[in-house]
């Protein structure tokens, strides 16, 4: 047999024959996520008119973007899912309990390397970071999916980034992806598995990671990957819900395009309104004043984001003009947060501290922009209105970054800062 | 398939397609009558069954709502035909049963122009020109769910 990428050889095994570049198969999904839109699936669902779920110990569902419900239409769609998860007994619900999609279902252990992974949320890329092959798809896909496990899939082609060199203290995973998708521009990876190889990665946290493999989606791609090591052994160890086999590309296998970058020396990193591909450095944005500071996300409000937060801000004040909004990503985290003290010290620093969910990202609720202000986040979109009024503007950051430019009032460079 | 040609540029974006004010009703026909209304005012209005929307590159790009192919589909249009697509909005057109091809033919037509286009065999015609191109026909695996009107009911079929 030829040598075949992670992409080929997933969906080969999940498909039964051979999978090339190009080819659609039907594949078997090992796991179906989805958020506060499983209502939607729900009625598709119940169109297709079959009588129960493929396989429910399959299916994880949970709220994050709306909670605790933040209208009437809201608690009605949770209500909707509950009663749905309550008649069919389903094993893998987390109400509005635990915090958001992308970070509980690695916490979990439901996340395995390997693993085909579907969920109705456009960021599902995030699991990659574990080794699994993981997309987001449509509602009304979601309730074929239900009904009978399998979906259609075009196998993707592959392109492998090569990130050499070390990143200096402060720069983080967030820098690296803002550089890639300023790099290869919004639709850059159209459709691709984006490997991340190298000795970046290498050294990266299972959280950096996730960063990385969350953001792969903005610049189009259908998947992100980074292939299963020591930590991510560590990280599945006591978690993982069952067995696993790492899955990586073959040596010599064909991939459409192969990046090569050295990351030494790079500058933390800011995208600028109203699009992910607008990166500069930071230097070259500093100055513009903010209204408002956002970390957490599916992208940056793990355990690793919040200390970098909290050792720029440690024992110094937020600006007077800034509304500093924190939100832990998931009840781990928050737990961790309070236990080790990091929650209280950023609290004294002034920041407001809301329940693990997605909170403003969505621009739903829980810290929304009046016309004319201006946000700087750790989340990973900036399109025109994405954080309430269309007037307002959305840069993104590494926590580090952000909490740089609470403290300033504008926008700063962390090394600047200094902790 | 025959309709009358609208041309837009690239990076048609969800929002536009639909706009996220609007997402609070599910109902389709509500969806169709605010299709495309930050980008263009006139299409809700003058789009008739069948039409063809030709665009540029990156089709779709965006979030996953699912309710932007279903205001084009319900708006009435037969076809999208742009260079690339976003991915999640590629198969969300199939999978409510919107044809989607991928090919550039901004060159070919003009806004109003009437298009021919064959699915199965891969060909799109401009009539007042008699020029045509040809293009990769969809897998026939998707021309079924196309054909079916979409994955709901091409998987209905199986519990039945
Ligand atoms: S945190 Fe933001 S990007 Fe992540 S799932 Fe929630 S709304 Fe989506």
């Amino acid at each position: 047999m030829a040598a075949m990428t992670f992409a080929q050889k997933v969906l080969s095994r999940t498909s039964g024959k051979e999978a090339f570049p190009g080819d659609i198969v039907s594949a078997k999904i090992d796991l179906a996520m989805s958020h506060e839109n499983a209502a939607l699936v729900l009625r598709s669902f119940k169109e297709i008119g079959a009588k129960q779920l493929w396989d429910p110990e399959k299916v994880v569902l949970l709220f994050d973007h709306r909670i605790p419900a933040n209208t009437t239409k809201a608690a009605e769609g949770h209500q909707t899912v509950r009663n749905f998860v309550r008649q069919e007994g389903l094993p893998n619900f987390y109400d509005m309990k635990e915090g958001i999609c992308h970070q509980v279902l690695p916490e979990k252990g439901h996340v395995l390397p390997g693993m085909l992974i579907v969920g109705t949320d456009s960021h599902t890329t995030t699991y990659g970071a574990l080794g699994a092959f993981s997309t987001g798809i449509g509602a009304t896909e979601m309730a074929a999916a239900w009904a009978t496990g399998e979906l259609w899939m075009k196998v993707p082609q592959t392109f492998r980034f090569h990130l050499n060199g070390k990143l200096d203290g402060i720069t983080s995973a967030k820098d690296v992806i803002l550089h890639l998708i300023g790099k290869m521009g919004a639709d850059g990876c159209d459709y691709r598995c984006t490997e991340f190889v190298g000795p970046v990665v290498d050294a990266m946290s299972v959280s950096g990671r996730m960063t990385m493999c969350n953001m792969s989606m903005e610049m189009g791609a259908k998947a992100g990957v980074c292939f299963p090591d020591q930590r991510t052994e560590e990280y599945l160890k006591g978690r993982a819900k069952g067995p696993w086999q790492p899955i990586t590309s073959d040596k010599g296998a064909e991939v459409e395009k192969e990046l090569d970058l050295d990351l030494t020396g790079l500058s933390p990193q800011v995208a600028y309104p109203h699009s992910v591909d607008n990166v500069k450095a930071v230097e070259e944005m500093v100055g513009i004043p903010i209204d408002q500071a956002v970390i957490g996300s599916c992208t940056n409000g793990r355990a690793e984001d919040l200390l970098a937060a909290e050792r720029i801000l440690h024992g110094r004040k937020v600006a007077e003009s800034v509304r500093l909004i924190v939100v832990p990503a998931s009840k781990e985290v928050y737990l961790w947060a309070a236990d080790s003290g990091i929650l209280s010290s950023l609290v004294r620093s002034g920041a407001i501290v809301t329940n693990p969910g997605c909170g403003p990202c969505l621009g739903a609720h829980q810290g929304l922009l009046a016309p004319g202000e201006r946000c700087i986040a750790t989340t990973n979109r900036n399109f025109k209105g994405r954080m309430g009024s269309p007037e307002s503007e959305v840069y993104l950051a590494s926590p580090a970054t952000v909490a740089a430019s609470a403290m300033k009032g504008e926008i700063a460079d962390p090394r600047e800062v200094g902790p | 398939m025959k309709g009358k040609v609208w041309k837009y540029g690239d990076h048609v974006n969800t929002d536009v397609i639909i706009p996220g004010r609007y997402l609070d009703d599910y109902d389709p026909k509500h969806l169709a009558r605010h299709a495309m209304e930050d980008i263009d005012v006139t299409f809700a209005k003058d789009v008739s069954y069948g039409d063809i929307i030709v665009a540029g590159r990156n089709f779709g790009c965006g979030s996953s709502r699912e309710q932007a192919p279903l205001a084009l589909k319900f708006a009435g249009v037969g076809a999208v035909v742009a260079p690339s697509f976003a991915r999640i909005f590629y198969r969300n057109a199939i999978n409510i049963g919107l044809p989607v091809i991928e090919l550039d033919a901004r060159e070919m037509f003009n806004k109003g122009d009437t298009a021919l286009i064959n699915l199965e065999k891969g060909i799109m015609v401009n009539e007042a020109s008699g020029k045509s191109v040809k293009f990769e026909p969809l897998p026939d695996f998707l021309l079924a769910i196309l054909k079916e009107g979409g994955l709901v009911a091409h998987t209905a079929k199986r519990f039945r």
